[in-house]
């Protein structure tokens, strides 16, 4: 027999006070993948097809990276935050729950480190 | 996260299935699955960087995005932007609270819908006329 309050007992079994702040990341990242995204979809219709040359020359420029540096790190915030989302509404076995958020992280990083690399190669050359 | 476990399994809330699919359901759920598609398709943009970088494999990868199937996933995947994006901007809007009653989610839900297929259409009319 506990002498605590349900209220008590449930405080702190909850969102452990983190829910707010990826709320407000996936808005802020969100708001940034609009004009980054556009510029993407852009060079995708421009790209599409074209020669090595043609496609190394675009992404080689400056601007065109830097932008584009921009957009891998706003979506792999975003993606990262939304796949986890989705896993908590329909895994709800904990083990299973606690490797695939792990995995949504590894891959995360993962597609926005070779995404980075790559785009630095292009631009440095080594 | 805390977890009542009870010998008997509760009933749980009724899923998608019994209810009828109207269009702001229809939405909400492509929000969800082109959010989830556009997670993997980052796979597909990373391997096109690394062709382009280390110019390997390049020709090969080009050579699969001028057949049908190749055309379709870019033009799905251009889409699955698209329409995440307009989603997006929907979410925005209900945030600030506006937007939210019956006729103006109904007439939202519509235009991101039309939106994003008549505004993939336009952009691939316009990149293609572009490049010449």
């Amino acid at each position: 027999m506990t002498m605590r309050s349900p209220l008590s007992r449930v405080r702190g079994l909850g969102s452990a006070h983190s829910g707010t702040e990826h709320f407000l990341t996936q808005r802020m990242t969100a708001i940034a993948n609009v004009p980054l995204v556009l510029f993407f979809v852009y060079l995708l219709v421009t790209l599409a097809g074209r020669s090595h040359a043609a496609v190394s020359a675009t992404l080689s420029n400056s601007t065109t990276a830097i932008f584009l540096l921009a957009a891998i790190l706003s979506v792999v915030i975003h993606m990262r935050i939304g796949m986890q989302i989705i896993i908590e509404d329909y895994v709800h076995h904990d083990g299973l729950k606690m490797s695939l958020m792990m995995a949504n992280t590894f891959f995360s990083i993962a597609i926005g480190l070779c995404a980075g690399f790559a785009i630095l190669k292009l631009n440095f050359g080594l | 996260m805390a977890e009542i476990r009870t010998r008997n399994p509760r009933p749980l809330s009724p899923h998608l299935q019994v209810y009828r699919l109207t269009m702001t359901m229809a939405m909400s759920i492509l929000h969800r699955i082109t959010g989830a598609a556009l997670y993997f398709g980052t796979i597909l943009f990373v391997w096109w960087l690394f062709a382009a970088a280390t110019s390997r494999g390049f020709e090969a990868l080009n050579s699969f995005f001028d057949t049908w199937f190749g055309q379709l996933m870019l033009f799905g995947y251009s889409w699955a932007l698209i329409h995440h994006m307009l989603g997006g901007i929907r979410h925005l809007v209900w945030d600030t609270g506006r937007g939210l009653g019956p006729a103006e989610r109904e007439f939202s839900a519509w235009a991101t819908m039309v939106g994003s297929i008549s505004l993939t259409v336009m952009v691939w009319i316009l990149g293609l006329t572009l490049r010449g």
